[in-house]
Formats: C-alpha cells, sequence, structure tokens
C-alpha cells in the first residue's frame, strides 16, 4: 500500500495532474441534476470507447479492398474465434450510439440546456450528432456488401444532383468514375481516421465547456433565463444546493453506462452481426438494397415525395434542418427552460418523433417497391378464381404472366405500389379498366404495346369479376339509357 | 518591464515566423489539394470516351433485351468484382441496339427487364421504364440512362467507365422522355 502511494507521489510530482483532476471531479453540481435523466451523454461517450475498441479490434482483420473486404468480413464472421462477436458488437454499437446521441439530444432539448450560456455546447453537440451519422453511413459503406456497394450509388445519385458541381462532387465521394477500390479505400480514411478524430476533438471541447460552465440546473417552470443574472444565480445555486459531482451524481451514469453496455453484449451476443449480404458483385442485379436502421426514414422520404419535388427538398432539406438547429441556442437563448412551459417545443419533438417513426416503420415494408418475384411467387388467391369463366381465368394468368401483381395485390398478396385490386370492379367500369390498362397513367405504365386485344380482353374480363359478392360492379349508366328502346339490353358490357 | 524596442523586435520575429509557416503551408497546398482532388481532374479518358467490348453479335438475338457485362477501363489490381458493371441491350433489329445503364435513374438501383410485359422495373422506389428505356412511371424524372454503342466486327461496343447518375447526359439520339410523360400507347 505505502509502495502504491509512493509511487502515486512520485508520478504526480511529474504530471502534476492530481489536484486539478480532484477539482475536476468534486466540482458542485446542482443536487437535483445528480438525475436519472442526466446520464445520456457520458452513455454515449462510453458506447464511443466501446466502438473504438471494437473497431481497433476489427482493423487488425479486416482488409479494405474492394475485392477482398468481403472476404474478410466472412473470415471474420467464420474463422477467426469470436471474431462473429466482435462484429456484432461494432455494428450494434453503432445503432446503440446513434439512439443514444438521438436521446441526449431530446433530452437537452427539451430540458432547455441549450440556452444561455450554453450556445456552443448545443452546437458543438449538433456536429457530433452529424460526425456520429457520418460514421453509421461510412461503418455500412465498410460492411463492403451489396447493400453498400448500391447504398453508395444512391448516395452518388443525391450528389448528382447539386447545380454545377454535381458531377464532381460524385467523382470526389467516389474516388474515381466508378464505384471501385477507391471508394472503399476513402471511406475506409474517413470512417477510421477523419471522422473518428473530429469526434474525439468536439468530444473533448464538449465535455471541456459543461465542466467550465457547469451542466445545466434542472429546469423549474417559472425560472426566467436572463442573460444578465444567469451566471450569478447559477452559482448561487451550486453554492447553496451543490453536491460534488464525484460521488455524488456520477454513480447514476455509471450504473447507466453499465446497463447500456451491458444490454449492447446480450443483443450483440442475441442477433449476432450484421452481413454482410450478397457480395459486392455489380453484375449481380437481383438485389434491392435497404439502407441501415437510422437511414430508413430517408429511403421512406424518398420513396414519397412526389419526383419533381424531391432535388430541392433533398438538397435544401438539410441545409434548413442544420441551419435551424445551429441558431436555436440564438433564436430562443433566454426564457424558460422547463418543457412543461414550452408547448411548441414539446410539439415539436413528438412531431418529428412521430414522421421519423412512421417513415421507419413504413420502410420496413416499403410499399413503394414492386414485389419484383409475386408474378411468379405469389399465386392468386383461390377465391378468386373458383366459379369464374374459362376467358376469366386466362385473364387471372395474364395478370400474373404480365406481372401485373408485382405492383397490385390481391387478397393482401403481391406489390403494393398500386392500388389493392381486390375491389377494383367496383370503382371502374369496364371501358374505364381498357383505357387504364392500354394507357396508363396515375402512376402506371401504359401496356398497349404488350397486350394483345385477345389478352386485354381476357384481362379486363378477370378484372370485372374482382368485386365483394352482393355488390354489383360498376357500370356506365348511359349505357343503359341509351339501350333502353332495344328489347333485350345488354346485360353485359362485354365487347 | 521589457523595452519596447526589443519587445516589437521580438513580436516582429513571431510575425515573420507565421509568414514564413504560412507560404511554406501555401505551396505544401498545392501537391494536398492537386492530390484529393485527383479523382474529378483526372485525365478525361475514362469517362464515356473508351469503346468497351460487351461481346459478339449472336448474343444478343434481335427482339431481345439482355444483360451485357463489361469491364470498366479505369479500374485497379484490388477492385475485384467491382471492376466489371452490367448494362441492359436491347438488340432492335440486325444493326440496331439500344443499351442501356443498368442503374435506375431515381436513385441507381438496379433495374431488372420483365419480358413478358416489356418493362424494366427497379426494386427500390418503384421507377419503370419501357423497353426503349423512356419513364413509364414511378419516382424517376427521366429515362434510362443510354450508352452509345457500335459495332465493329461482329462485335458489339459501347462507350462507358463512368457510373450513370441522374444529371449524366444520355446520348442525343436516345429516346428520353425526360418530361414524363407517357408516349402513345
Amino acid at each position: 500500500m505505502r509502495l502504491i502511494r509512493q509511487i502515486g507521489e512520485w508520478l504526480d510530482g511529474r504530471l502534476q495532474l492530481a489536484a486539478t483532476l480532484r477539482e475536476t471531479a468534486e466540482h458542485p453540481v446542482p443536487s437535483e441534476t445528480a438525475s436519472w435523466f442526466y446520464v445520456f451523454g457520458s452513455a454515449a461517450l462510453v458506447v464511443f470507447m466501446m466502438q473504438i475498441i471494437t473497431g481497433i479490434l476489427l482493423a487488425v482483420i479486416y482488409v479494405p479492398s474492394a475485392g477482398e473486404a468481403w472476404n474478410s468480413l466472412q473470415t471474420l464472421n467464420h474463422s477467426i474465434a469470436l471474431g462473429w462477436y466482435i462484429r456484432a458488437l461494432h455494428g450494434w454499437g453503432s445503432n446503440f450510439m446513434v439512439a443514444i446521441v438521438l436521446i441526449h439530444m431530446v433530452q437537452v432539448f427539451l430540458f432547455g440546456a441549450f440556452k444561455y450560456p450554453r450556445e456552443l455546447t448545443w452546437i458543438v453537440g449538433i456536429f457530433l450528432l452529424l460526425l456520429t451519422l457520418g460514421m453509421a453511413f461510412s461503418g455500412q459503406v465498410l460492411r463492403f456488401d451489396q447493400d453498400a456497394f448500391w447504398g453508395i450509388g444512391i448516395g452518388a445519385s443525391i450528389a448528382s444532383r447539386v447545380p454545377i458541381v454535381g458531377p464532381s462532387v460524385v467523382n470526389l465521394l467516389l474516388g474515381g468514375p466508378i464505384i471501385a477500390g477507391s471508394t472503399l479505400s476513402r471511406f475506409f480514411a474517413l470512417h477510421v481516421f477523419v471522422i473518428p478524430g473530429m469526434l474525439i476533438a468536439f468530444i473533448g471541447l464538449h465535455l471541456l465547456m459543461v465542466l467550465k460552465l457547469g451542466i445545466n440546473e434542472w429546469p423549474m417552470p417559472g425560472r426566467i433565463i436572463r442573460k444578465s443574472t444567469y451566471i450569478k444565480e447559477y452559482h448561487e445555486l451550486t453554492k447553496k444546493d451543490g453536491i460534488p459531482f464525484v460521488p455524488g451524481a456520477v454513480y447514476k451514469d455509471i450504473f447507466f453506462a453499465g446497463c447500456v453496455l451491458l444490454t449492447l453484449a446480450i443483443v450483440a451476443a442475441y442477433f449476432g452481426p450484421y452481413g454482410p449480404s450478397g457480395r459486392p458483385d455489380p453484375t449481380i442485379i437481383q438485389t434491392a438494397p435497404r439502407p441501415d436502421y437510422f437511414f430508413l426514414w430517408l429511403y421512406a422520404l424518398l420513396s414519397l415525395l412526389p419526383p419533381q419535388m424531391e432535388t430541392p427538398v433533398l438538397l435544401i432539406g438539410p441545409v434548413i434542418a442544420i441551419l435551424f438547429l445551429l441558431l436555436l441556442p440564438f433564436l430562443f437563448g433566454e426564457g424558460e427552460k422547463s418543457w412543461r412551459r414550452r408547448p411548441i417545443a414539446l410539439l415539436t419533438i413528438l412531431l418529428v418523433a412521430v414522421v421519423l417513426g412512421t417513415f421507419t416503420d413504413l420502410a420496413g415494408h416499403a410499399p413503394w417497391s414492386p414485389v419484383m418475384d409475386a408474378w411468379s411467387g405469389d399465386p392468386i388467391p383461390q377465391q378468386f378464381l373458383q366459379n369464374r369463366s374459362a376467358l376469366e381465368r386466362q385473364g387471372a394468368l395474364i395478370f400474373q404472366l404480365k406481372q401485373c401483381h408485382n405492383c397490385h395485390a390481391l387478397g393482401d398478396e403481391g406489390g403494393k405500389r398500386g392500388p389493392a385490386l381486390d375491389n377494383v370492379a367496383l370503382l371502374l367500369t369496364p371501358d374505364q379498366l381498357i383505357r387504364q390498362v392500354i394507357q396508363g397513367g396515375g402512376n402506371m405504365p401504359a401496356y398497349g404495346k404488350n397486350l394483345s386485344p385477345p389478352e386485354t380482353t381476357a384481362l379486363v374480363a378477370f378484372l370485372k369479376t374482382l368485386h365483394p359478392a352482393g355488390q354489383p360492379p360498376a357500370r356506365d349508366a348511359s349505357r343503359t339509357i341509351a339501350a333502353e328502346p332495344v328489347a333485350n339490353p345488354p346485360t353485359s358490357t362485354d365487347r | 518591464m521589457t523595452l519596447p524596442e526589443n519587445l516589437s523586435r521580438r513580436a516582429m520575429f513571431v510575425k515573420l515566423g507565421i509568414l514564413f509557416n504560412g507560404i511554406i503551408a501555401a505551396l505544401l497546398a498545392i501537391p494536398i489539394l492537386r492530390y484529393v482532388l485527383s479523382p474529378v481532374a483526372r485525365a478525361r479518358k475514362a469517362g464515356y470516351e473508351t469503346w468497351l467490348p460487351l461481346g459478339s453479335l449472336d448474343q444478343f438475338p434481335a427482339g431481345q433485351t439482355r444483360l451485357g457485362t463489361f469491364r470498366n477501363p479505369d479500374v485497379q489490381p484490388w477492385d475485384g468484382k467491382t471492376a466489371y458493371s452490367d448494362c441492359w441491350v436491347r438488340r432492335i433489329d440486325e444493326h440496331t441496339f439500344q443499351v442501356f445503364a443498368i442503374n435506375c435513374m431515381h436513385l441507381g438501383c438496379p433495374v431488372r427487364w420483365f419480358p413478358q410485359s416489356g418493362l424494366f422495373m427497379c426494386p427500390c422506389h418503384g421507377g419503370v421504364y419501357y423497353e426503349d428505356g423512356a419513364r413509364a412511371s414511378g419516382p424517376p424524372e427521366r429515362g434510362l440512362f443510354e450508352y452509345a454503342y457500335k459495332i465493329e466486327e461482329g462485335k458489339l461496343y459501347i462507350k462507358a467507365g463512368e457510373l450513370p447518375t441522374p444529371v449524366s447526359p444520355s446520348k442525343p439520339s436516345a429516346l428520353v422522355d425526360i418530361s414524363g410523360k407517357q408516349p402513345c400507347a
């Protein structure tokens, strides 16, 4: 014991850090901030450290070469002892980090912690969020599989739309004219050197400011923040009601971080590593690339925006959103901190959460994507074929053969790109059906060139049967009137 | 208290020192920037300037659309399979072809050809194109990118080598319908 003490004293005689560290650790924080709401920042830091460790472990094996990266991931998954687990920890750690960073940001926003004098802490935090998302995206690229390959293509297509410099930006992003070895190398450099370096520097700044300015006090409804008086009030609060950060508040951070790490360890062990999915071979085109979880909302947005709005929204939207986040502490730097007195702030968070949640959920089943194999894989449910004439069944065959099923569902089977056709005969008369099939329109391709007249007749005969029993199909009323003088009015509109 | 003239002399040296380092930094920035920007400022030979063989003509029967594979001109030994790209080759008649990029002109996903319905469909966001590459429906704002082609000694060649993006200018003769209107059926 004495020896340890002596070594400690010897070291501190040279480093002279002990006093500073003790002062930092024991700096007074308002006693209400020793709360379970104040643990997310430190948890994000702990997960980041975990990412650094697992990242270094992966880099020991991983080969950042377009030709070999995928193979090296297979080696990690199957040949190296527990390589799969390190990959799982890193992949799930990435999800955990994005999630915790977002929760931390929401907490900080709702508790008014971005207000005077912590504006710069917030701004640095915004950059930390962007860098974290940058890590998540570049990490997905390093998992150089089919999703990664086509995912960069999507990034390039978005970048190409920047006016004037678009094509140059694409080349810079890809490191050449196509997605290949140079692309992976530069994403490797970004993911392993550039972004982590910036993250470490910005985290340092972020923490320094938290220490220098003090942790945000618990927001009391009615306690108004004014630039002229705030710092004095804060110091009085910490003097009157302060407790030392260590051990007064830190134990909750430690426990929460431990729980997060434990959950991560269990989740990684249970669900295992992400992919890699298919080989990054551009000549295998039977693929439907999907982004990782935290970019799914973007995938949904890109599918649902009207085409003409897409480019402006993609290029201007992020600029406005980031500018708004950066300007937030200057626009609302004073006043109430408590979310109980900031209904618009609370509603904004709810709205953003509902929107992102809905988009993410939608992207989970992607109703806008045609089901590419529905025409050969999803049979037409029986009830649509029973008691049908030969012509109508022939129409059902045409329906499958011409890939109508890829976009149109019947009895919940098939694509959802176009409307489900279970009741189409109630909505469109036979003439309207023929017109729609042949000319297309309303986001449907025209089939005029690819359907012979007999095929069209059969298809429409089948479509005419798609209505619930007991409800008559739509018909053109004018026809009946026009046909009235005839002794036997046509009972069917077959032509 | 030091002498003011002494102070200003030292301050001047500091400023000179910073200036000296600034000049060196500016000089070093030239090669660094040139290096970083090399993918943009590269020799134009890569782009769409090289004729690449797709194979002999009889791989592509008239009246059909088939997948073609070519090796990109500007590649590295470590590119692996990514050195190759696919394209859709539509042979209209004996001497007339259309060679489309595999990439959807919405966000670049690989489109698939369905001969039965004569449509290219994209699995990502549901872009659909007619057999001549014109936009049929979905989010793309234009038709498929078309490579220039030539036939030489019974072989089909295309000019390729750059990732086609929604802003890549298509071959002038291509049947591209950027208005999104449907051609007469």
